[in-house]
């Protein structure tokens, strides 16, 4: 036993600084939050303040704001998600048998990942300039100079949930199409070349060859992307924030929510505004990482 | 493909990615006319993906009678250098800020996230999946949960907040991270035996860890840094909680330029192109590892 802990107690050493800043700065800091959010916390000021069960979270779903951000946000999702998966799988197929320039494609199609979605918004907030006609600025100004008016459009600023939020989402499928690509890419490439050989011998098409023989090979990597963007777009914020600015009730997720809330000292809301978010990317992520870690001890 | 399996692929998806394809995949199946018409899609959606960049650069040289409506997307009648002087005027403190921020944030989150995943992968102990576990949730969780309470936390300690604080709080959610990628890396690249063999020979965890693994590191330590480099440089949840206007980052800096009642769009426009410049240049320089780490983040997002 003794001899034991002399080769395993270095390790869980090495460790130990980690655990605690996690345990404090995760597990501990969420269970702060949650704490926060069943209280009556709701300005700045320093008075003691009661526990009141689930009232929040109860006045949070009765609230017609509230709600509203919810729906753009499974709005935002849908859009960002199929737009995304959409484009970065078609550039895949486009680029996966090779085509001369390959290299500038891959490169040009992923460069807008390594902008920050600040800068990306700032710029994206100009294009999606919703002013049309003469005045048109930004994307409109491009459609009405190319002779394709009828694409001018508002973008967020008016019409309907999906138009607004689609609006938000486009900013969002140019920066990360390219990695969704490069995911792809990278699958179509590890599939060995054998199968593609055995299925042409015999008598495959091409469609067939990928409806039956290529994609489900990447389900897999299909999986990984839409736990990826899933988790993106339910944390969005900094991209609305350039587009629209924090305080517009048309473009508002609960992210945005959250932080007009906190600028107005609610405390509690906005904790409890928190939790919820947190709640629904725990849902799409616990059991991925099970999963994981499950697979890992069967190893 | 499991978060582990994805980032165990990294660094042969990172190498298929910049490999050329297969030539035999070329040569069938495919006619001239399909071959054409692809290159016709792919040149369009290049086009589509560039169109913001133009519009960005040619606007950041233009004076603010050249921005009107009507010559939006024409080149600049006057080439002015104007808007980049001003854009960097306001941003050059925050970027200095940035600067100090972001390197020693990524190298101190990799060096810990190295000496993590060597345990978990090669110096297990009992419960080390469990351990695992817990470090790998810590990856997903959204900031908003963790927001409030942290900066009370630091309230409450009494520090200013600022870049330092900044720089602690990147660290520790670094950590996860740069744990999984060289837990995965070290699982795929350091054979057992070597490190049984070193233990028979009386080696312990330190002396395995400098003389073996360290030196075998460097292509974990590229994908982290970068990795790294990036995420801190682009955040704005972070800065926006924990700095203010004038201590912040250049993601503040750049939402200062940019907001407000009148803002001049070519110096915004110039601030946008000041402030992706680092990340730009570690994408152009450093491309291939560029993919490595996304294809980690992958992991994140």
């Amino acid at each position: 036993m003794h001899g034991r802990i002399r080769t395993w107690g270095p390790g869980a050493l090495v460790l130990l600084p980690t655990v605690l800043l996690l345990g404090y700065f995760v597990y501990g800091l969420i269970a702060w939050t949650f704490n926060t959010s069943l209280t009556d916390k709701h300005n700045a000021r320093p008075v003691p303040t009661n526990h009141v069960g689930f009232e929040n979270y109860v006045n949070l779903f009765g609230e017609e704001r509230f709600l509203n951000s919810l729906k753009n946000l499974g709005v935002l999702t849908v859009a960002f998600i199929v737009g995304t998966l959409i484009f970065g799988l078609l550039w895949a197929l486009l680029l996966e048998k090779g085509v001369p320039g390959e290299g500038i494609f891959r490169s040009v199609f992923l460069f807008p990942m390594a902008v920050s979605m600040i800068a990306s918004g700032v710029v994206w907030g100009w294009l999606l300039n919703p002013s049309q006609g003469d005045d048109a600025r930004g994307l409109n100004r491009l459609f009405s100079i190319l002779h394709l008016n009828f694409l001018e459009n508002p973008w967020w600023t008016a019409g309907s949930r999906w138009t607004t939020m689609a609006s938000i989402a486009l900013p969002a499928v140019w920066q990360l199409s390219g990695y969704i690509m490069a995911l792809f890419l990278a699958g179509f490439r590890g599939i060995p070349p054998e199968l593609r050989e055995a299925a042409r011998v015999d008598g495959a098409s091409e469609f067939k060859l990928y409806r039956y023989v290529l994609f489900p090979q990447l389900s897999p990597i299909a999986l990984s992307a839409l736990i990826i963007l899933g988790h993106m777009s339910l944390k969005l914020f900094d991209l609305i924030y350039a587009i629209t600015g924090p305080n517009q009730f048309r473009t508002e997720v609960p992210s945005v929510y959250m932080w007009n809330t906190l600028l107005r000292s609610d405390m509690a809301k906005a904790a409890a505004i928190a939790i919820v978010l947190l709640a629904v990317v725990a849902v799409l992520v616990i059991p991925y990482v099970a999963y994981t870690v499950r697979q890992e001890s069967e190893e | 493909m499991s978060v582990v399996e994805a980032s165990q692929a990294t660094g042969k998806a990172a190498a298929a990615v910049s490999n050329k394809p297969r030539r035999n995949a070329v040569s069938d199946g495919s006619t001239r006319t399909s071959r054409t018409v692809r290159y016709i899609l792919l040149l369009l959606f290049l086009l589509f993906v560039l169109t913001p960049v133009y519009v960005v650069l040619i606007t950041s040289f233009k004076t603010s009678q050249d921005t009107t409506a009507a010559a939006q997307w024409s080149l600049p009648e006057t080439w002015t250098l104007e808007p980049w002087r001003k854009a960097w005027d306001v941003l050059q403190p925050y970027m200095v800020r940035s600067l100090t921020l972001a390197v020693p944030a990524a190298i101190i989150a990799s060096l810990i996230g190295s000496a993590n995943g060597f345990v978990l992968a090669r110096w297990r102990f009992p419960g080390a999946n469990l351990v695992f576990a817990f470090i790998l949730f810590g990856m997903f969780i959204p900031y908003q949960a963790v927001m409030l309470p942290l900066r009370q936390t630091y309230q409450e300690l009494d520090v200013t907040r600022g870049i330092p604080t900044l720089l602690i709080t990147h660290v520790i959610y670094g950590i996860p991270i740069c744990t999984l990628i060289f837990r995965n890396y070290y699982a795929t690249v350091v054979p057992m035996e070597i490190i049984e063999s070193a233990r028979v020979d009386g080696a312990g965890l330190i002396q395995t860890y400098a003389r073996i693994i360290l030196p075998i590191s460097i292509s974990g330590f590229v994908v982290t840094l970068i990795w790294q480099f990036t995420s801190v440089w682009n955040d704005f949840l972070f800065a926006l909680f924990l700095t203010q206007q004038n201590n912040g980052p250049v993601t503040l800096g750049l939402a200062a330029l940019s907001g407000g009642q009148k803002v001049d769009y070519a110096a915004s426009m110039a601030g946008a192109l000041i402030t992706s410049f680092p990340t730009l240049l570690v994408y152009i320089v450093l491309g291939r590892w560029f993919i490595g780490g996304l294809m980690a983040g992958a992991l994140k997002g």
